[in-house]
């Protein structure tokens, strides 16, 4: 018997005001029921509608540990399905996207399925008469997730049947995905290609709290960002133009100041953002014709208040972080309780010019692959931490810059930008999420 | 320019990566050479299609340069690396123009700390010939698993 299953006073306890215990990154465990509470409670990115374009379209992926896919139906709707045969549990898609035709069929019996997951045909379907078929569960087909969103394209799911409904949950920060679409100039997003995957051998939560963390890029980044601005002070030519790869490393090594006055924003249900005021997004060099572009969509006033917003990191809790200032959206995929899967994904913005896509694409190598040197400073750390979380000179992880008596779990507030506020809310809203639907009593 | 020149140097260029030579690589290179790893099969885009790295010699430069740096924690403690390297094929000659490319079959290995991961895939060098003898104009690595997650790669393949 575990410490922490059908605990929730036990599961409470580990997140304090100030503090979190160690066990929220190194007990597997708490992994264990994080797949299973947290990560059914809450609305999970699942995908984006412009992977699945035309009818028969699919994509596969997990919530938690279960098997899910997303598929176009004949009718132009996206159905949010569990990738299981309801026959003997085969999934029924192995790939991770690809075109199914008008229905699935099982690789194994032929059991078959429309797209919206209703049984089809059986083989041989006579066996099953008198046997009270009608009346189970394999004859409803592949059993749908409980609730589904599609916002703007962005496709979410929650595995409960009940909770919190998409908008109470998202809220405000669903500014971040509009802008991200606002800032093509038909109004429209789509993933053109695979994303950058990054195996990383740490807890999930580490990478989701380093998206806000802006005390470590100056010290952790200073071998990457601060050689690049380094090696090109020394190799400059005098054209007057700073590649793009060095403003992208570049603004990695900017002070405490930088980041103090840029300002974080946190929002209810453990969402929050870095870069209210400005960002290391912030100075990148224009790109010829875009404003004309978006001035002659919008009008002059709100082409220039989208592009106005350069927020740095927006992270959608528990495990998705969007950054519209360059069309990256970053899935943090709990493997174990020491290992997590980032996919990066760049969009296209539709019709602004190639040089954004171009763009997307070079920071999301600069930074986000296993090839990229900011990432191996990161992933270096998390890796240290995992292993130094394993000492018993304290059993707590200090969370408490700049914290105040008076701050209430499920705020919306401007603060300064050095503040791990932002860490603090993720913790208040998994203590909330994981004990929400826990059954057992209390101690 | 001859095929045993070509392999000749393909295989100096893998020494000078197994030795941590820095310089004597990058200066391998031509000014405006490129070091190409894709992210998708039979790539011919880099840039408009996701690459694991399209790097210019400033790129190179700050990377080789980081290795070395006092406070790159990813490289306490150091990474090796070790090329396996079949007979280059010769791809193409063009005795004319001083360009030529050849098609190299790796197995690659690196390591750091108690870690060993290893790579296979294609090296394919496009050679200019110099004034300084051959250069690299474009190396590009085509991995057989380009679409798995990986962690670091901290040296160059
Ligand atoms: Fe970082």
């Amino acid at each position: 018997m575990g410490m922490y299953r059908d605990r929730p006073d036990s599961v409470s306890g580990l997140v304090r005001d100030r503090e979190v215990h160690r066990d929220v990154y190194v007990n597997p465990e708490i992994f264990e029921i994080e797949m299973e509470q947290l990560f059914r409670n809450v609305w999970i990115y699942v995908g984006h509608d412009s992977q699945i374009k035309n009818p028969g379209d699919y994509l596969t992926t997990e919530i938690g540990r279960q098997p899910i896919l997303a598929v176009r139906h004949s009718d132009g709707s996206v159905n949010v399905l569990h990738n299981r045969c309801p026959h003997k549990g085969v999934k029924i898609a192995s790939e991770s996207c690809g075109n199914t035709g008008k229905f699935f069929r099982c690789p194994y019996h032929a059991w078959s399925f429309r797209t919206d997951g209703s049984l089809l045909a059986i083989p041989l379907r006579k066996g099953y008469d008198g046997t009270g078929f009608a009346d189970t569960r394999a004859a409803k087909g592949l059993a749908r997730v409980a609730a589904v969103a599609n916002y703007k394209g962005f496709i979410f799911a929650r595995l409960t049947a009940t909770g919190p409904d998409f908008h109470e949950y998202f809220g405000e920060s669903l500014s971040t995905i509009d802008n991200l679409v606002d800032r093509s100039p038909e109004g429209k997003v789509a993933i053109c290609s695979s994303p950058i995957k990054y195996m990383h051998t740490c807890n999930w939560k580490m990478l989701v709290e380093n998206q806000t963390d802006t005390c470590h890029p100056m010290v952790a980044h200073e071998s990457s960002a601060g050689t690049a601005i380094k090696v090109w002070d020394r190799e400059k030519d005098d054209s007057g133009e700073t590649p793009m790869a060095v403003q992208v490393y570049a603004p990695f090594a900017s002070p405490y100041e930088f980041f103090e006055k840029a300002g974080i924003r946190v929002w209810p249900n453990g969402h929050g953002h870095t870069g209210v005021s400005n960002s290391i997004h912030a100075k990148y060099s224009g790109v010829g014709g875009y404003v004309e572009r978006m001035e002659e969509a919008y009008g002059p006033e709100k082409a220039h208040a989208i592009l106005g917003q350069v927020r740095h990191n927006t992270v959608y809790f528990p495990n998705v972080m969007v950054k519209e200032t360059v069309q990256i959206l970053r899935n943090f995929i709990p493997l174990a309780v020491d290992k997590t899967l980032v996919e990066s994904w760049v969009f296209r913005l539709e019709g602004a010019p190639d040089e954004f896509y171009r763009r997307a694409l070079m920071y999301n190598r600069l930074i986000n692959a296993p090839t990229s040197i900011v990432g191996h400073d990161d992933l270096e750390m998390y890796e240290r931490a995992q292993e130094g979380l394993r000492s018993n000179g304290t059993e707590w992880v200090n969370l408490q810059r700049l914290y105040e008596d008076d701050e209430g779990a499920d705020d919306t507030a401007v603060i300064n930008g050095t503040s791990e506020r932002q860490m603090r809310n993720q913790f208040a809203a998994w203590a909330k999420y994981m004990t929400l639907n826990m059954s057992g009593k209390a101690q | 320019m001859t095929p045993e020149r070509i392999a000749e140097f393909i295989y100096r260029e893998a020494r000078t990566l197994d030795l941590m030579q820095w310089d004597e690589w990058l200066g391998m290179f031509l000014e405006d050479g490129r070091y190409w790893m894709p992210l998708e099969w039979q790539q011919t885009d880099p840039e408009l299609e996701p690459s694991l790295m399209f790097e210019d010699m400033l790129l190179l430069k700050v990377r080789v340069e980081r290795l070395a740096g006092e406070r790159t924690f990813s490289q306490k403690p150091k990474s090796r690396c070790h090329h396996l390297l079949q007979a280059p094929q010769i791809l193409s000659i063009d005795s004319e123009q001083g360009k030529c490319s050849a098609r190299t079959s790796f197995l690659y290995s690196e390591t750091r700390g108690d870690a060993l991961e290893r790579f296979s895939g294609w090296a394919t060098h496009e050679l200019v010939e110099t004034d300084g003898g051959l250069k690299i104009s474009l190396k590009r690595i085509d991995l057989i698993n380009f679409d798995a997650p990986f962690g670091n790669i901290q040296l160059f393949m």
